[in-house]
């Protein structure tokens, strides 16, 4: 499989407090790829430094082959789903489309795949609803639909189903397959809910106070972890 | 006549003026609004994007320029009056511009008053969008021109208030533009209750010097149409507020 982003001895501190150390990191083209950790490990950072919100300290970030200068286009090709999804003061339809307008893409376009964002997250027919009046499963719902209306190649989520109920988690898995199914898109997740990353994730990245201690395939690192730390908290034994 | 009379007439008579649409009130009541309307205007082609800039260059100088907005924002009127009047006054630095008690003079007073109200305000109110609103937009593809036209429509009803705040303080404002426009109208032939046209006098500098001629029902009218005004100037304002 051909890699997409690759991350080399990359670390990261804020003033003198480390929050990532020497990480190596590479990300296949189609593959849903997990970051697993603790609170506090380090993941939102990780997911800003692949979307350009930090400069990382130290180590060096390659996108598609290329070096990273230019900013803004290669951020155009990728889209970052925060942890608590800030929405615009607008309708649904204006929240959703807002990456459309800023491209140029033409009204009747826009109409269309709004319309079929908001078909994939369940969603359709509340275009003109106010997006603030919506409730928190919704809200998620509506900032995915705006974070893939343009077709990004990389999908970053932080936490996308962290303060929902199980029947909204299952929608945002099951989304999350299809867009990576039907659109082929790169998703990189972030989360610390280990029964969701068995059942999503391709891969598995382990994250412990900000170092990467292992890089798997699910199925390896399910069932025979080449470090021993991994088994311990995927196991839940590690005491935080 | 006992004073509660007194005062019943005044009232009687201050709203005999006010429906009768007395000329010497309506001149004076225009002179108000168009002063603290255009001072209004003025500031806010300044303060707004004054606000945008503080908000989103860095530049040398800046922490001096907010520290000047914010002792600007409790500048004592009398104060401004005085200077401006020392600039402008025939021997002053200024005074060749001719604009000692002119209009003109206290547009420029209530400017310096209320620029730095309106900066002040409107620059609270864009740093009041959250900060992953504006990240929002970047990731999702925006420029910063995109960040700014958002941080417009996130805090217009802000940017609203800090207008209406910068009117109301104009509009009751009298220590300066007293200083700087001298409180000037042309008496009328006869003299009498209600009569003369404004040519500097505002509603409250009228006020002021109604009150110490006795000319008790003129000083209540007046009183009357300024207090409706920064009524509804306040009104407005807590309507935006509450939309935010
Ligand atoms: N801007 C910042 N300045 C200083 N410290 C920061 C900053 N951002 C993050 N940190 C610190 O970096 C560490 C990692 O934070 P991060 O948000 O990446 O963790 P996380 O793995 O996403 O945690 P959670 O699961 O709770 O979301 C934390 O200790 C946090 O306090
Ligand atoms: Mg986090």
């Amino acid at each position: 499989m051909d890699e997409l982003f690759r991350i080399k001895d990359l670390s990261m501190a804020f003033g003198e407090k480390v929050v990532l150390e020497n990480i190596d990191l590479t990300i296949r083209r189609g593959e849903i790829l997990a970051i697993i950790g603790p609170s506090g490990s380090g993941k939102t950072t990780l997911l800003r430094i692949l979307n350009f919100f930090e400069k990382p300290t130290c180590g060096s970030m390659k996108f598609d082959g290329m070096d990273i200068r230019e900013i803004n286009d290669i951020r155009r090709r990728m889209s970052l789903l925060f942890q608590t999804p800030a929405i615009f003061n607008t309708s649904v339809f204006d929240n959703v489309a807002y990456g459309l307008k800023v491209r140029g893409v033409d009204k009747k376009a826009i109409e269309k795949k709004v319309g079929v964002a908001l078909s994939i997250v369940g969603l359709s027919g509340m275009e003109k609803q106010k997006a603030c009046t919506l409730s928190g499963g919704e809200a998620q719902r509506m900032a995915f639909a705006r974070a893939i209306v343009y077709d990004p190649e990389i999908l970053l989520l932080d936490e996308p189903t962290a303060s929902l109920d199980p029947a909204n988690v299952a929608k945002i898995e099951d989304i999350i397959r299809r867009v990576r199914d039907e659109l082929g898109t790169t998703i990189i997740i972030a989360t610390h809910n280990i029964p969701q990353v068995r059942r999503i994730a391709d891969r598995v990245g382990i994250l412990l106070d900000g170092v990467l201690i292992e890089v798997n395939d699910k199925e390896k690192i399910f069932a025979a972890p080449d470090d021993a730390r991994s088994e311990a908290f995927i196991k839940g034994e590690m005491v935080y | 006549m006992s004073t509660t009379d007194f005062l019943f007439q005044g009232i009687i008579r201050a709203f005999e003026l006010i429906i009768s649409l007395n000329p010497y009130i309506l001149s004076i009541t225009g002179v108000s609004i168009k002063v603290s309307g255009t001072a209004t205007i003025l500031a806010t082609l300044t303060a707004i994007p004054l606000a945008f800039i503080l908000a989103f260059l860095h530049f040398r100088g800046k922490q001096a320029l907010i520290a000047l907005i914010n002792t600007g924002m409790g500048l004592p009127p009398v104060f401004v009056g005085l200077f401006l009047w020392i600039m402008l006054v025939p021997a002053g630095p200024l005074g060749f511009l001719r604009m000692i008690f002119t209009q003109e003079a206290m547009i420029v007073a209530q400017y310096i008053l209320i620029t730095p109200i309106i900066t002040g305000v409107s620059l609270a109110a864009i740093k009041a969008v959250p900060k992953p609103l504006i990240e929002t937009v970047y990731t999702l593809g925006g420029d910063q021109k995109d960040a700014v036209i958002t941080t417009i429509k996130e805090a217009r009803f802000g940017i609203i208030t800090a207008i209406l705040a910068g009117l109301g303080r104009a509009l009751a404002e009298v220590g300066a533009i007293l200083i700087v426009g001298g409180n000037i109208a042309r008496t009328g032939s006869i003299g009498g209750i209600g009569e003369g046209l404004s040519e500097t006098r505002t509603l409250t500098t009228a006020i002021t010097s109604e009150t110490s001629k006795a000319e008790i029902s003129t000083a209540i009218a007046l009183g009357i149409i300024l207090i409706s005004l920064v009524l509804t100037v306040n009104i407005l304002a807590n309507f935006f507020q509450k939309r935010d």
